[in-house]
């Protein structure tokens, strides 16, 4: 009985909504040939992987590529560099949009505010390359960086060459770029905040500080909270575009992560299984850290993703 | 009603105002010390040390270089195609997709919506979709940089988010009318959603203008290289000779510099002269809790 009150259902769906159906065919077809067949394609991780016998035939191979990864000697360092690289990422760029978003709340004058946010705009529309290539430019010995650090007396070194400075100019510059673009989402959650909960506030005698903690926080929360999910979300996922064109191999100690070794392995020495299998891994553990961030978030504030 | 502020506020608004502005020389400067440097004489600048506020000498052989540069004229020209042909798929192919995910009493537009957003979350990763573009011979030509980009997830589901603020009385008022789906789309959604599809054009032509990995990954053909391709060899791999031949050793050197910085400008000008005028719809385009269904 319920079968057929199903097939009926589609059958009316289908009379109905033909027209529609046939409009979403080539969107279908897009995800799936570009996102569902790669999908599926990711099972060459589990195999011995030759172009000659394509994904389907060649052979079974259990679980061997991911063994040799966990035993590789680069696990523990791409693992430790990821993971820190993301944290200081999180750490130092997740409230750095949301402070200047706050700063710009209480500027007053219409003009310097859009000017302010027009300019801070502007490193996000510069291609990832020419960033790259300005900091690369700045950071030789020569380069602007050094000629500001010999202006309080510090020694002139070649930046990029230094492990040690690698992590904080990957950050600062993400910081840079990002900043005001990533101020956006949150200008807009503040103005929708109510204007009489301020004068509330001020009636009741908050300064300023204390309408931002009980008024401004408060009303901006599950916007932070939403956006705290995606960057936790993806803490395992570190872009590997910035990272490839950034390091060398004099940085790799502290430079190369997963992904970069994915396009290393992959891409340039062509070891097409082994490289999937340690993407794959890359992208399990990032989805059960989404999931896991998620739910956390759901029990604690009653906001989530889905 | 008027409240007095107290002094420490007063000199917070002057902290703010004093600190907003050094944010916004932070922001600027690189890009004004390129701009300054690649009109500058090359041979002063290389002397020089230091911040940069004008130009050194004033010169612009380096931008007749690089104009003279085949390589970048070509880049420019097929990132130009790749960008006017790839806007437009995209817009096609994402337009179609929000309009059927926005319509009402679709039954199985839960599980295509679901289908959808699962791909923001779980990809098949790099490898895979490179081997998957080499089956389907899209390497070694520009259609491999625009069909496989066709739609970004999160522009659909922006687009999706604001065709559905379009009141529904409308395009039922059209369907008694007879008017088919794509009619609809095309006179009455897409007119009502200028504002939206502005944005959506910068987003896809931003990332298409800027994208480069994939370029690096699939082709092979010099004559196909977008221009992010070549910049990265002219600023990253220091590639330059072949723009300051003729010139000796010292000269070559403070000719290659200023050329850098020329070429900076000349592939970022564009942009930057675009996205001031579409800032008022920014907004609208990071509404990331749209995900929520």
């Amino acid at each position: 009985m319920e079968k057929r009150s199903l097939a009926y259902r589609i059958q009316k769906d289908w009379s109905r909504n033909k027209a529609l159906y046939l409009l979403v065919i080539p969107v279908l077809i897009f995800y799936i040939v570009f996102h569902y067949k790669p999908m599926y394609g990711a099972i060459i991780a589990f195999k011995d992987y030759t172009p000659a016998l394509g994904v389907a035939k060649s052979p079974w191979v259990g679980l061997d590529n991911f063994t040799r990864f966990f035993n590789s000697i680069y696990f523990g360092r791409l693992i430790r560099n990821t993971v820190l690289l993301s944290l200081y990422n999180l750490i130092f760029g997740f409230p750095a949009p949301i402070i200047l978003a706050l700063l710009l709340n209480e500027v007053k004058n219409k003009k310097f505010k859009s000017l302010t946010q027009t300019i801070t705009y502007l490193p996000h529309f510069i291609s990832l390359i020419v960033v790259v290539g300005m900091i690369t430019d700045f950071s030789l010995s020569t380069g602007l960086f050094n000629d500001i650090a010999a202006l309080f007396g510090m020694e002139r070194a070649p930046l990029l060459q230094d492990p040690k400075l690698y992590r904080s100019i990957y950050v600062i510059s993400s910081i840079w770029q990002e900043v005001g673009w990533g101020a956006i989402i949150y200008l807009s959650a503040l103005a929708g905040v109510d204007s009489q909960l301020y004068e509330a506030a001020q009636i009741d005698g908050a300064g300023k500080w204390k309408q931002l903690i009980h008024v401004t926080l408060p009303a901006i929360a599950p916007t932070i909270i939403v956006m705290l999910i995606l960057k936790t979300g993806s803490l395992m996922n570190m872009g590997y575009e910035k990272t490839i064109l950034l390091s060398n191999p004099a940085t790799y100690e502290t430079a190369d992560i997963i992904s970069s070794y994915v396009y290393r392995i992959g891409l340039l020495e062509q070891d097409w299984s082994y490289s999937t299998a340690i993407g794959l891994f890359n992208s399990v553990i990032n989805m059960a850290l989404l999931i896991f961030t998620n739910k956390m978030s759901k029990k604690y504030s009653e906001t989530s993703l889905w | 009603m008027k409240v007095k502020r107290s002094k420490g506020e007063r000199i917070f608004s002057v902290f703010n105002y004093i600190l907003l502005t050094v944010i916004m020389l932070i922001c600027l400067y690189p890009v004004w010390y390129v701009g300054v440097a690649s009109v500058s004489d090359g041979n002063l600048l290389t002397q020089h040390s230091g911040l940069l506020l004008k130009p050194i000498g004033f010169s612009l052989d380096a931008y007749k270089k690089v104009f003279q540069n085949p390589m970048i004229v070509k880049g420019y020209g097929n990132t130009l195609f790749i960008l006017i042909v790839g806007v437009f798929l995209d817009i096609v192919m994402t337009s179609l997709g929000a309009y059927f995910l926005s319509r009402k009493h679709v039954m199985f537009k839960k599980g295509i919506m679901l289908m959808i957003v699962f791909t923001m979350f779980f990809s098949g990763g790099m490898i895979p979709f490179y081997l998957n573009l080499k089956d389907l011979h899209l390497t070694n030509t520009r259609w491999g940089l625009i069909i496989p980009f066709m739609i970004i997830t999160r522009n659909l589901i922006i687009m999706r988010t604001s065709f559905e603020s379009i009141p529904e009385s409308l395009i039922e008022a059209a369907q008694i009318d007879g008017a088919s789906h794509i009619t609809i789309l095309t006179k009455i959604v897409l007119p009502l959603s200028k504002a939206i599809l502005a944005v959506m054009v910068l987003y896809y032509g931003v990332s298409i203008w800027n994208s480069w990995f994939w370029a690096s990954a699939i082709i092979r053909n010099r004559e196909l290289y977008p221009l992010q391709i070549i910049l990265r060899e002219i600023l990253m791999q220091n590639d330059v000779t072949s723009m300051s031949s003729g010139a000796s050793a010292a000269d070559a050197e403070s000719i290659a510099m200023t050329i850098k910085y020329a070429t900076i400008m000349v592939a970022t000008l564009p942009i930057l002269c675009v996205y001031p005028f579409l800032q008022k719809h920014f907004t609208q385009g990071t509404m990331v809790g749209a995900v929520k269904e």
